[in-house]
């Protein structure tokens, strides 16, 4: 009985993961079809990939996004440390007044972020561009950054910075000697989070583009919008496999240190 | 702080303000106080489109918890190292980019798409079904976009589960369905809320879902507020709509944390 | 999309905080999951940072052009850019609410833009524009005379037509049997889901009020109210609004009826010859997009010179060619293909020129298209 249920079980997950995947195996097989525009089946054919490197716009939009991930999250980082860093160090009312504040940019729906920029950014008279969605994109990840280092930071033991004190070190010293290396691995763990999702953010930038400012989201916005040409099959192919690659690369590289992690 | 002051509050504060004001003809503001716009806000028109909204969000949700719950049950009697393995295999598609995954669908739902060709070729119909562009395609997006949103806190909550409570209420001659109701659910219940809430927020916000596969057609809110500032400029009421956006999901969130029995986000 | 780490996150850190006290095994594995997850698709992008960088043109000048969606043509783009050095980067709208959105809302670094004739004259009356100086756009003396002389702007004192057409139906003559010769035919329920509408709202309201005998620029609310219920009633029929891809629509099958721009259509020809145009017997659109320079431009000179290389005769007719859009230089429509020539689609019939009618700003009506628009989109 218990057995049969959870096949039953087992079936609904299977199917939610096929679910999960069918969209994308679907979109990497037909991006070598020979159609512009069928869903059927025509032949073999990788001129779409072709097609796909040799659009200056879509390689622009590409170089466009790696600069704001990069130094947006070079801002988050900075201010999300020092943010979880000095929220440690206030009172407890106080502090968790100011963090929930803080993380209130997590739970505001995405588009009102966006709109609240726009305006702001056009009363302010800055023009709209590069500038903009990177401070946009800071704005979405101090938090983040702040979440992960603090959770980090609430684990580690204040006797150890006190042991540091006591021997002479000097508060700064104290942290970057002592706490600042046992944060690091919660820091990369954020930067890489604030780079993905600057890297995926579409609508903060949709509203606080500006001239020559599009972002690699905002080019497949509009290649999704002004048709069906397969280039953009062929784009997805690419953008899904490099992922599943570096998954697979990285997991064979920590798979020991991986799967202590899973397990403790 | 003075960061976040400046690019995060200080513009949410404009937004209010500016939800007050008038518009131009042609757009901008006009820097006049009024209470027009929270007034049009009354009109059914608009009302039915937050209904809209949060009656897909709200079925969003259903279906992900319907789906997801299995999965997370599934993935959390596994052992261990298989727990990992569906983890990364669930996480795998959502690595690739938001639009991407909702193109996928266009290329799958349209008329001369993949699924009508084979259901056709299979035989099962003989006319092409129409679903890209209705409220469909729209909810098998926000599904696809956010079951793992409901999949991870609803599996943190299962894993936690001790199998022997569960054991314990099959001794006791509980049946599959009360020991699913009265043991397993109960203690779940701190994952589905989180889960609902993850996937209910960007659900009822959800831009790009609706606009890609609902065809220009209908509208949920986050249709409307691009709608207002991008075609036809009205921002004062742009705001507005975004404002009282803002204020259901904060109303959400607070009544979860009423529920959960604690007045911060964290503790 | 972007709050889904964050938030994820944020339940994790709340679960940790919750379970402290007792253990917090499972914690670490939800947010070491996630953390590995997104370190992965972090490094995701790291190969491609090679691809794009663009060797840098050091002083080059660069000129930022706003344009239709389909106006972009790489080759007409890459000959100006061999001739003057200078790079062109192009963003692009589809619909002209939706360029003066982006011009008044701060995105002011674009130097050339491309609007609608109606569009111009409210771009001017709001000041968005600089004069052109004449002298360094020689080229305008081969506009076409009937172009040279548009009301919104008499004298091109602010805009320099560019391309023109018309809005009709592109039908596919293998579906729809009977050539249609009314716009009657998008309120055809055998034709439900085989349809498109263009999404904009003057364009889409025009449509209703030509049926219904009124003028394109009709300001009586009455009529905007009744054209509004007449576009209610159809919605059932309309598969989507869009004003970028029913070309891709028509010439993949999806629809039979397309309302929209000429050259589009005549695209979509290319893949589907079954495909037709016609301009409706009520009357309907005609349009010019124009060049104009905006009073933003921190590069006027090279604006201007921009717009006179579009307007050569051999770009123009490479354009025309290209695009399917006719050019407003007079010298261009003996010398394109004869097919793009010959083209309804492109080059309207002599007899159905009296049946056009040019869209003009209706001023403070706006707000009624604005509101009718909503609701029609809404319901």
């Amino acid at each position: 009985m218990v057995k049969i249920r959870f096949l039953g079980v087992q079936g609904v997950s299977l199917g939610a993961l096929a679910f999960l995947y069918l969209p994308v195996a679907v979109l990497i097989a037909f991006s070598f079809n020979d159609s512009r525009l069928s869903a059927v089946w025509q032949g073999f054919t990788i001129r779409w990939y072709g097609v796909m490197l040799t659009d200056d716009a879509l390689l622009a939009a590409i170089g466009n996004s790696l600069v704001v991930g990069l130094c947006s999250t070079v801002v988050a980082t900075i201010l999300g440390l020092l943010a979880a860093v000095s929220l440690e160090r206030m009172g407890s009312a106080r502090g968790r007044l100011v963090e929930t504040t803080l993380v209130l940019p997590l739970v505001i729906p995405e588009i009102m972020m966006g709109v609240a920029l726009m305006l702001f950014f056009v009363t302010a008279l800055v023009p709209l561009g590069l500038l903009t969605i990177t401070i946009g994109h800071a704005v979405m990840n101090v938090p983040v950054v702040m979440v992960i280092v603090r959770a980090r930071l609430r684990k580690l033991d204040p006797k150890l910075e006190e042991a540091a004190r006591d021997l002479g070190a000097t508060p700064w010293q104290a942290f970057r000697r002592v706490t600042l290396p046992l944060l690091v691995p919660s820091i990369i763990g954020a930067v890489l989070m604030a780079f993905t999702i600057s890297l995926d953010d579409f609508i903060v930038a949709f509203f606080t583009a500006g001239p020559g400012s599009t972002t690699l989201p905002l080019k497949v916005y509009s290649m999704v919008k002004s048709g069906v040409s397969p280039a953009i099959n062929a784009l997805s192919a690419v953008l899904i496999v490099v992922s599943m690659l570096l998954i697979a690369v990285s997991l064979w590289f920590q798979r020991k240190g991986g799967v202590a992690l899973f397990r403790e | 702080m003075a960061w976040m002051g400046l690019f995060f509050f200080l513009p949410l504060l404009l937004v209010f303000v500016i939800s007050f004001m008038m518009r131009g003809t042609y757009g901008g503001v006009e820097w006049v106080f009024s209470l027009d716009n929270y007034a049009a806000l009354l009109d059914p028109l608009y009302l039915r489109i937050y209904l809209r909204s949060i009656l897909l969000a709200t079925a969003t949700t259903l279906l992900c918890l319907i789906l997801g719950f299995p999965l997370a049950y599934y993935m959390a009697r596994l052992p261990a190292h298989w727990q990992a393995v569906w983890m990364v295999l669930i996480m795998i598609p959502f690595w690739t980019n938001f639009l991407v995954r909702t193109y996928a669908w266009i290329f799958i739902l349209r008329s001369e798409g993949l699924l009508n060709t084979v259901l056709m070729e299979i035989g099962l119909i003989s006319q092409p079904i129409e679903i890209l562009y209705t409220d469909a395609a729209i909810l098998i997006g926000l599904v696809y976009g956010y079951l793992p949103f409901m999949v991870l806190p609803l599996y943190a909550a299962l894993e936690r589960l001790d199998r022997s409570l569960v054991e314990a209420a099959a001794d006791l001659y509980a049946t599959g369905w009360s020991r699913f109701r009265r043991v397993i659910l109960p203690l779940a219940k701190p994952g589905v809320a989180a889960g609902c809430l993850l996937v209910f927020i960007p659900s009822v916000g959800a831009f790009i879902t609706p606009d890609l596969l609902g065809g220009a057609r209908t509208m949920m809110v986050g249709n409307l507020i691009q709608h207002e500032f991008l075609v036809v400029r009205d921002w004062p009421f742009g705001s507005a709509v975004s404002f009282v956006l803002m204020a259901m999901v904060m109303a959400g969130l607070w009544g979860y944390l009423r529920w959960e029995g604690r007045s911060w986000l964290w503790r | 999309m972007a709050d889904k780490p964050a938030s994820g996150e944020m339940t994790g850190n709340r679960m940790d905080t919750h379970m402290d006290a007792t253990r917090s095994r499972p914690l670490f594995r939800y947010v070491y999951v996630l953390l590995v997850v997104f370190c992965c698709a972090g490094c995701e992008q790291a190969p491609t940072t090679n691809g794009p960088a663009r060797s840098g043109t050091g002083a080059a000048q660069t000129l930022y052009y706003f344009t239709w969606s389909d106006y972009v043509d790489r080759e007409q783009l890459a000959g100006f850019e061999a001739r003057t050095g200078a790079r062109v980067v192009v963003d692009t709208f589809s619909s002209n609410e939706e360029l003066l959105a982006k011009i008044q809302g701060g995105a002011g670094g674009y130097d050339v833009a491309a609007p609608s004739d109606f569009m111009v004259s409210i771009m001017v009356r709001e000041g968005l524009l600089a004069e052109l100086d004449l002298a360094r756009i020689p080229n305008v003396a081969s506009l076409s005379p009937w172009l040279s002389d548009l009301p919104f702007d008499p004298a091109q004192r602010y805009a320099v037509p560019y391309l023109w057409g018309t809005v009709g139906i592109g039908f596919d003559s293998a579906v729809v049997a009977t050539p249609p010769d009314s716009w009657e035919v998008l309120w055809d329920p055998r034709y439900r889901g085989k349809i498109s509408m263009l999404n904009d709202q003057r364009e889409v309201f025009g449509v209703a009020l030509r049926a219904m005998g009124h003028s394109l620029n009709e300001t009586a609310p009455a009529a905007i109210e009744q054209a509004k219920r007449r576009l209610l009633a159809q919605k059932p029929l309309v598969k989507t609004y869009t004003s970028e891809n029913y070309d891709n629509l028509l010439a993949a099958g999806e629809v039979a009826l397309a309302h929209g721009w000429g050259g589009a259509v005549a695209r979509a020809m290319d893949e589907r010859p079954s495909l037709r145009y016609v301009i409706p017997r009520e009357g309907a659109t005609i349009w010019a997009d124009c060049l104009v320079v905006l009073r933003t431009s921190r590069n006027k000179d090279l604006a201007m010179r921009f717009i006179n290389y579009l307007l050569e005769t051999d770009v123009a007719v490479h354009t025309t060619n290209r695009l399917r859009f006719a050019s407003a230089n007079r010298e261009v429509k003996d010398r394109v293909d004869a097919r793009v020539r010959q083209n309804p689609a492109v080059y309207p019939p002599e007899d159905a020129r009296d049946r056009l009618e040019w869209m003009v700003d209706v001023g403070d009506a706006i707000r009624l298209y604005d509101r009718a628009w909503t609701e029609l989109k809404m319901r």
